[in-house]
C-alpha cells in the first residue's frame, strides 16, 4: 500500500531524559521564536509600508502589524517543530507518522501525534479562552448595571464586547471538534488514529494562537466592531482591528484543517463492520459539522484578507465612496457566518443525541431520520443568510425567499426533538449529571429555536434585528444548546479521557445553579429587546435600569456556576482522583469498552463491529464489537490487526 | 501544591486584565471663574507630540491657574451661563456633513471668530467642531490658513503661535452627563477621518459632567 | 442490565401514555392560550404608534400565540417522560428497544412543513400587504409600496458618526437635527449613511432601516399617533454608537407645517451649503490628508 511504517501497537519505549525534552522543540521554543518572529517582520512591515500614504503617519502602521504576526506565526510554529518533519522528509529521512509521543508531560505542550493528546490539549485551551471571553461578559454586565454613566471608559467598553463575543465564537467553533471530536471519532469508528495526526497538532497550536493573537488586541488598541467586523468601521479602526482579523483568519484555517481531518478519517479508517449504519451519531454529528466547516471557513478566509487589503495597501473592497461596497462584506461574512453558528449548533445535537440513549437504556429512536435531520440542517444552513441582512437595504425581492428557507430550517431542527422524544418514550432514565444537561439542551434550545421563528419572520424582525432580543436568542441557541451540551459531553466523557471520576454531587449543584441562572440572566433579554434596546450599547433608556441589573446579578451568578465546573474539575482530576474504571455509565458504545483511560492506540487488535452501539432493551443482543477475533469480511480478504477497512 | 501556585498566577492575570479595561480614564477638569463668570479655556492642537499618541489630533483644557491640561472631561455647573473660548491651533480639513457648519444652540446662535460675531462659517474652513448633540449645541471651528507662519505642532500651544480664537456662551442644563464629540474627519490617516483620536475619549471627543 | 420484556403489553402502554399525555397538553392550551392572546398579547411590543408597528405587533401575538401549543407540547411530553419514564430503585435496568416509528416520524415531518410553510405565506402577506414592508428597510427599489406613494412625504434620514440628521425635499432640501412628523400621512424614509454602517430605529414607530454609505434604502411608515418616539441606532458605529439617540415627535400636520417653515429660516444660512439632494452622498474629504 505506501512505505509508511504501520501503526505501532505500543508507544516507543526510548523516554528522552530532561534536559533533552527542555532542549527539544515546544511551546516555551514556541513563545520565544513567536516574539523573536513578531519584531523582526514588524520592523521589516515598517520599512517596506513606509510610502504607503496611510501607512506613513500617525502610530499605526498596519502593513508591519499583520507582517508582524505572519512573522509571529512562523516563528510559533518552527519553535513547536512542525518543520521538522517536512524537512527531515526533504533531506531524504524515513516517513513517520509517530511525532513527539515518546515523552512524558512534555507531551501535552509540543507537537504529539497521539490524538487522544491533542484532544487533551484542545480541552484546556477550550476551556481557558471560555474562562477570557466569560470575563469579559461578566465585566460587560457590570458596566451595564448603570444605564448612563460608564465606569468602563466607552472606547474599552467596546473592546470589551467586541473580545466576548469574538473569543466566544472562535473557540467555540473547535470546542467541540477539538476535544471531543479528536478524541472520540477515532475511537468510534474503530481507528487507532486520525487520518492526519501532524495537520490535528497543527489546527490544535493554531487555534491557541489565534486566541492569543486576538487577546493582543488590547495592545493595540482594541477594536470597535464586535465579532461581525462590519466594514467601513473596521477599515477605520485601530490596530486592534488587525490582531482580530489575523486571528480569525488562523481560526478559518484550523477549522478548514480539522474539517477535513475528520472526514478523511471517517470515510476511510473504519474498522471492519463499521458501516455507515453502525455509526454513532455523534460522528455523524462531527462529520456534518465538518463538511460545514471545510465549505464554510474558506469564504471568511477571503473576505478577513480583503479587508486587511483595505486596511493596508488602501483596496476598496468595501468602500462605497471608491468604487466597493460594505455589502460584499456583509454577504461574504453571514455567507461564513451562518453555517457557523451551525458549526456550533450540530455537535450539540450529536452529543446530546449520543448521551441520550445510555441513560434511557433504550436504542435511539430514529437513528437515519436523526442523520437525514443534521444533513438537513447542514445543507440549508447555506442558504439562509441573508435573514441576517433583512432591513440592511437588500434587495426587497430577497427578503420572503429568505424567511421561507430560514423558517424551513426550523424541519430538520425540529426532527432531532423529535428523536429525543421518541428516545426518551417508555424509558427508564437515569438522572445522572450528564443526562441533566442533555435535558436541559432540550429546554433551552427549544426557546433559542421559537425564538429564532420570530427572527426569521421579516415584520417581527424589524422591531428584533439588532437589538438584546437577537442577543437572547443566540445566547440560548449557542452557550443555552452548545455549551451545555459540551458540558454535558465532558462530564460524560472525561472519565474515559482521563480515568478519573467527577463528583456527581457537585455536578448537580453546579447544574441546577447554572440552568436557572442561565434561565434568568437570558430570558429577560427577551423583553429588553423587544423594548427598544440596541446590541452592543452601554448607555439605554432608563427605564430598562431595573432588568438591566437583575440580569447582571443573574449573570454573575452563572458566572460563579461556572467557577464550579472548574472546581470540581480540579477537586476529581487533580487532587481527589477516584478511578473510574472502564465503564461507569454501563453504555454500549465502543469507546466505553476499553480501559479508562484509553491507552496508547487505542486498540490492541482493531476491533470487528457487530452492530450500531445503541442495542438497550434487545434481549441477546450480541456485544458492539468482537476484540479479539482476527478481521476477516464475509467473502473477503483477511486484514491484518493493524489495518482498517479495505 | 501546585494548583495554588497556578490559581495564585491565574488571579494575578485577571486582576490585571481587569484594571486595563478601567484604567483609561482621562482626568476631570472643572470650568474656572473669574469676577462670577463661569469660563471653560480649551485649545485644539493638531498633533499631541508627546507619548502615547504623539501623531494624534486633540484637545486640552486650560485649568484656573494657567496650566494646560490633557483631557476633555470637563465639569460645569448647572444651570449657569458658561463662557468658552477655545483656542484652535490645527488646520482646515472641511466637513463632511456641510450642515455643521452652522452655530446651534448659543448665546445669540452666534460665536465670535477672532472678535466678530458668526452664525455660519465655510464648510471648507472647518478644522474642528465642539459639538453636544443631546443638547443641540454645535460650534465649528475655523482653521488656521495652510501658509499660516509660527504654527503650533507640540502641545500645550502657546498664544504666539499662528491660531483662531472662538469664544460662545451657552446656559448648562440640569445635573448630568453629556457626550461632546468633534464632527470634522481630523483624524490623519484614519479612513472618514473618523478614527482614531476621534474615537478615543481625552482627544477629540469627552464628557461634560454637569453637576 | 436485563432487558424489559415490555412487548407484551407494549401497545396497551403506548395508548395509556399518549391518551395522558395528550389530555394534559390540550387541557393546557385550553387555559394558557387565551391567556397569551388576550391577557399578555396587549402588552407584546412594538404597540400601536403607526400601522407598521400594529402589523410588527399583530405578527408577534400570532407567533406567540402558535408558539404556545409547541412549547406546551415538549414541556408537556418532557415533563411526563422525566416523572413517569424514570428508572426505579437501584438495578440498571433497560427499557424496550424500539427503534422507529415511521408513522410518526412522517406524521412529524408533515405537521411541520405544513406549519412552517402557513407561516412562510403569513410572514408574506404580512410583509408585502398594507404594512407595506413592515416599517423595515427595502433597500433602494422597495416592493411593497403605499397605494399613494407619490403623496407621501419623503424624509431622508442621514447617519453619520454620531447624530442623526434629516433632509426635506420637499422643503427646499433643508437639513433638521430633529425628527417631526405629520400624523395619519405616509411617510417615505431614505436611509442613508455619509461614513460607516448604522441602522436608524425609530422604535415606537416600528421602523428599522440600516444606513449603509452608498446605498438609499426605503422604509415606509403611516404614523398613527401624536407622540413621541426614541430614535436609535441599531449597527454599531464606533464609540458613541449607544449614545446616538434622539427623540422624534409626531404633531398634527399644522404643527408640522409651522415646525418646517421655522426650521428653513434658522437654518437658511446653511442650507445654501449643503450638496444638492440626492439619495446618497460620496462627500469630500474622505480623510485628512497626513
Amino acid at each position: 500500500m505506501s512505505t509508511i511504517e504501520s501503526t505501532p501497537t505500543t508507544t516507543p519505549t526510548k523516554a528522552p531524559t530532561f534536559r533533552e525534552q527542555l532542549v527539544g522543540f515546544h511551546l516555551i521554543w514556541g513563545v520565544v521564536l513567536a516574539a523573536v518572529g513578531y519584531f523582526v517582520c514588524h520592523w521589516l512591515g515598517t520599512k517596506v509600508g513606509g510610502h504607503i500614504d496611510s501607512q506613513s503617519a500617525t502610530d499605526q502602521d498596519d502593513l508591519a502589524v499583520f507582517f508582524g504576526f505572519l512573522g509571529a506565526t512562523l516563528g510559533w510554529l518552527i519553535g513547536l517543530g512542525f518543520f521538522n518533519y517536512p524537512l527531515s522528509r526533504m533531506l531524504g529521512r524515513p516517513a513517520s507518522l509517530v511525532e513527539g509521543e515518546e515523552y512524558g508531560v512534555w507531551r501535552y505542550f509540543r507537537l504529539c501525534t497521539d490524538h487522544k493528546v491533542v484532544a487533551i490539549q484542545y480541552f484546556v485551551a477550550v476551556l481557558f479562552f471560555f474562562g477570557v471571553g466569560g470575563l469579559n461578559a461578566m465585566l460587560i454586565r457590570g458596566e451595564l448595571t448603570s444605564d448612563n454613566a460608564t465606569f468602563i471608559p466607552a472606547g474599552n467598553y467596546l473592546t470589551l464586547v467586541s473580545l466576548h463575543g469574538t473569543m466566544m465564537l472562535m473557540m467555540m467553533s473547535a470546542g467541540v471538534l477539538g476535544p471531543l471530536g479528536n478524541y472520540l471519532v477515532p475511537l468510534m469508528i474503530g481507528a487507532r488514529r486520525m487520518a492526519f495526526p501532524r495537520v490535528e497538532s497543527l489546527t490544535l497550536w493554531l487555534t491557541v494562537l489565534a486566541g492569543f493573537v486576538l487577546i493582543s488586541a488590547i495592545f493595540l488598541g482594541g477594536f470597535p466592531t464586535g465579532w461581525t467586523g462590519y466594514v467601513p468601521l473596521s477599515v477605520e479602526a485601530r490596530a486592534g482591528m488587525d490582531a482580530y482579523l489575523f486571528s480569525f483568519a488562523l481560526i478559518g484555517i484550523s477549522l478548514c484543517l480539522v474539517g477535513l481531518n475528520i472526514i478523511a478519517t471517517v470515510m476511510t479508517m473504519r474498522a471492519p463492520g463499521m458501516y455507515w449504519n453502525r455509526i454513532p451519531v455523534f460522528v455523524w454529528g462531527m462529520l456534518t459539522t465538518s463538511i460545514l466547516a471545510v465549505l464554510a471557513a474558506p469564504v471568511l478566509f477571503a473576505a478577513l484578507y480583503m479587508a486587511a487589503l483595505d486596511r493596508t495597501v488602501e483596496t476598496t473592497f468595501f468602500l462605497a465612496s471608491n468604487g466597493g461596497s460594505p455589502f460584499l462584506w456583509d454577504n461574504l461574512f453571514w455567507f461564513f457566518g451562518h453555517p457557523e453558528v451551525y458549526i456550533l449548533a450540530l455537535p450539540g445535537f450529536g452529543i446530546v443525541l449520543e448521551i441520550l440513549p445510555v441513560f434511557a437504556r433504550k436504542p435511539l429512536w430514529g437513528y437515519r431520520v436523526a442523520v437525514a435531520g443534521m444533513f438537513g440542517v447542514a445543507l440549508l444552513s447555506f442558504m439562509v443568510w441573508q435573514h441576517h441582512l433583512f432591513v440592511s437595504g437588500i434587495n426587497a425581492n430577497l427578503r420572503p425567499f429568505y424567511m421561507f428557507t430560514t423558517e424551513l430550517i426550523s424541519i430538520p431542527t425540529g426532527i432531532i426533538f423529535l428523536i429525543g422524544m421518541g428516545t426518551l418514550w417508555r424509558a427508564r432514565i437515569r438522572f445522572t449529571v450528564p443526562m441533566l444537561f442533555a435535558l436541559a439542551f432540550f429546554f433551552n434550545f427549544l426557546i433559542g429555536g421559537l425564538s429564532g421563528v420570530y427572527l426569521s419572520d421579516v415584520p417581527s424582525d424589524v422591531t428584533t434585528h439588532g437589538s438584546y432580543f437577537v442577543m437572547a436568542h443566540f445566547h440560548y441557541t449557542i452557550m443555552g444548546g452548545l455549551v451545555f451540551a459540551t458540558i454535558g459531553g465532558f462530564y460524560y466523557w472525561l472519565p474515559k479521557i482521563t480515568g478519573y471520576k467527577l463528583d456527581e454531587t457537585l455536578g448537580k449543584i453546579h447544574f441546577w445553579m447554572m440552568f436557572i441562572f442561565f434561565n434568568l440572566t437570558f430570558f429577560p433579554l427577551f423583553a429588553a429587546g423587544l423594548l427598544g434596546m440596541p446590541r452592543r450599547v452601554s448607555n439605554y433608556n432608563p427605564s430598562l435600569h431595573a432588568l438591566n441589573v437583575f440580569v447582571s446579578i443573574s449573570a454573575w451568578c452563572l458566572g460563579l456556576s461556572l467557577l464550579g465546573l472548574l472546581a470540581n474539575i480540579v477537586w476529581t482530576q487533580l487532587l481527589v482522583r477516584e478511578p473510574a474504571g472502564p465503564n461507569p455509565w454501563l453504555s454500549k458504545s465502543l469507546e466505553w469498552q476499553l480501559p479508562s483511560p484509553v491507552p496508547a492506540y487505542n486498540f490492541e487488535r482493531i476491533p470487528v463491529i457487530n452492530s450500531a452501539p445503541y442495542s438497550y432493551g434487545i434481549p441477546d443482543a450480541p456485544p458492539v464489537a468482537d476484540f479479539g477475533k482476527p478481521a476477516v469480511l464475509p467473502g473477503g480478504p483477511a486484514i491484518t490487526p493493524e489495518g482498517g477497512v479495505i | 501544591m501546585g494548583i495554588l501556585v497556578a490559581a495564585a498566577v491565574v488571579l494575578v492575570a485577571v486582576v490585571f486584565y481587569i484594571a486595563d479595561f478601567l484604567s483609561v480614564a482621562p482626568p476631570v477638569l472643572a470650568a474656572t471663574t473669574s469676577n462670577g463668570a463661569t469660563n471653560l479655556t480649551l485649545q485644539t492642537v493638531a498633533s499631541y507630540g508627546h507619548a502615547p499618541d504623539p501623531d494624534w489630533v486633540t484637545y486640552l483644557g486650560r485649568d484656573s491657574d494657567g496650566n494646560w491640561h490633557h483631557t476633555t472631561v470637563y465639569q460645569l455647573p448647572a444651570h449657569t451661563l458658561v463662557h468658552v473660548t477655545i483656542y484652535n491651533f490645527d488646520g482646515a480639513s472641511g466637513l463632511r456633513n456641510p450642515f455643521l457648519a452652522q452655530i446651534r444652540g448659543t448665546q445669540g446662535g452666534v460665536a465670535s471668530v477672532n472678535g466678530k460675531p458668526v452664525s455660519v462659517i465655510d464648510q471648507d474652513d472647518a478644522s474642528h467642531t465642539f459639538t453636544v448633540p443631546d443638547l443641540g449645541i454645535s460650534v465649528p471651528l475655523p482653521g488656521v490658513a495652510d501658509n499660516a507662519p509660527n504654527q503650533c505642532s507640540v502641545a500645550p500651544c502657546s498664544l504666539s503661535m499662528a491660531h483662531q480664537t472662538i469664544r460662545f456662551s451657552f446656559v448648562t442644563p440640569g445635573p448630568g452627563t453629556y457626550r461632546w464629540q468633534c464632527f470634522v474627519p481630523c483624524a490623519a490617516s484614519f479612513y472618514y477621518g473618523f478614527g482614531g483620536p476621534m474615537q478615543t475619549i481625552g482627544w477629540m471627543s469627552g464628557w461634560l459632567n454637569i453637576v | 442490565m436485563s432487558a424489559v420484556g415490555a412487548a407484551a403489553n407494549g401497545a396497551g402502554a403506548d395508548v395509556r401514555h399518549g391518551r395522558r399525555i395528550l389530555i394534559i397538553w390540550v387541557i393546557a392550551n385550553v387555559i394558557l392560550v387565551p391567556i397569551v392572546i388576550w391577557v399578555v398579547g396587549p402588552h407584546i411590543p412594538p404597540y400601536h404608534a403607526s400601522r407598521q408597528s400594529t402589523e410588527q405587533h399583530n405578527v408577534n401575538v400570532v407567533l406567540t400565540a402558535l408558539a404556545t401549543p409547541v412549547l406546551l407540547m415538549i414541556w408537556v411530553y418532557f415533563g411526563y417522560s422525566i416523572a413517569v419514564f424514570r428508572q426505579r430503585g437501584a438495578e440498571v435496568v433497560d427499557g424496550p428497544p424500539l427503534e422507529g416509528d415511521p408513522r410518526i416520524q412522517i406524521t412529524w415531518l408533515v405537521a411541520t412543513t405544513a406549519i412552517v410553510l402557513a407561516l412562510a405565506v403569513y410572514g408574506t402577506v404580512g410583509l408585502l400587504g398594507s404594512s407595506n414592508g413592515a416599517g423595515g428597510g427595502q433597500g433602494p427599489t422597495p416592493l411593497a409600496k403605499p397605494a399613494n406613494a407619490a403623496g407621501a412625504l419623503q424624509v431622508q434620514v442621514i447617519g453619520q458618526q454620531w447624530m442623526w440628521t434629516f433632509r426635506w425635499p420637499g422643503y427646499g432640501g433643508v437639513e433638521t437635527p430633529y425628527l417631526v412628523l405629520p400624523v395619519n400621512r405616509e411617510v417615505e424614509f431614505h436611509v442613508t449613511s455619509i461614513d460607516v454602517a448604522h441602522s436608524f430605529w425609530a422604535y415606537e414607530l416600528g421602523v428599522k432601516a440600516d444606513a449603509i454609505p452608498g446605498n438609499d434604502n426605503v422604509a415606509f411608515v403611516k404614523p398613527t399617533q401624536v407622540r413621541s418616539f426614541q430614535i436609535r441606532c441599531a449597527e454599531l458605529c464606533g464609540l458613541w454608537h449607544g449614545h446616538m439617540n434622539t427623540t422624534g415627535r409626531v404633531v398634527r400636520q399644522a404643527a408640522f407645517n409651522t415646525w418646517i417653515a421655522q426650521a428653513r429660516v434658522r437654518y437658511r444660512g446653511v442650507t445654501k451649503q449643503l450638496p444638492p439632494y440626492s439619495h446618497v452622498y460620496y462627500p469630500v474629504p474622505d480623510q485628512r490628508a497626513s
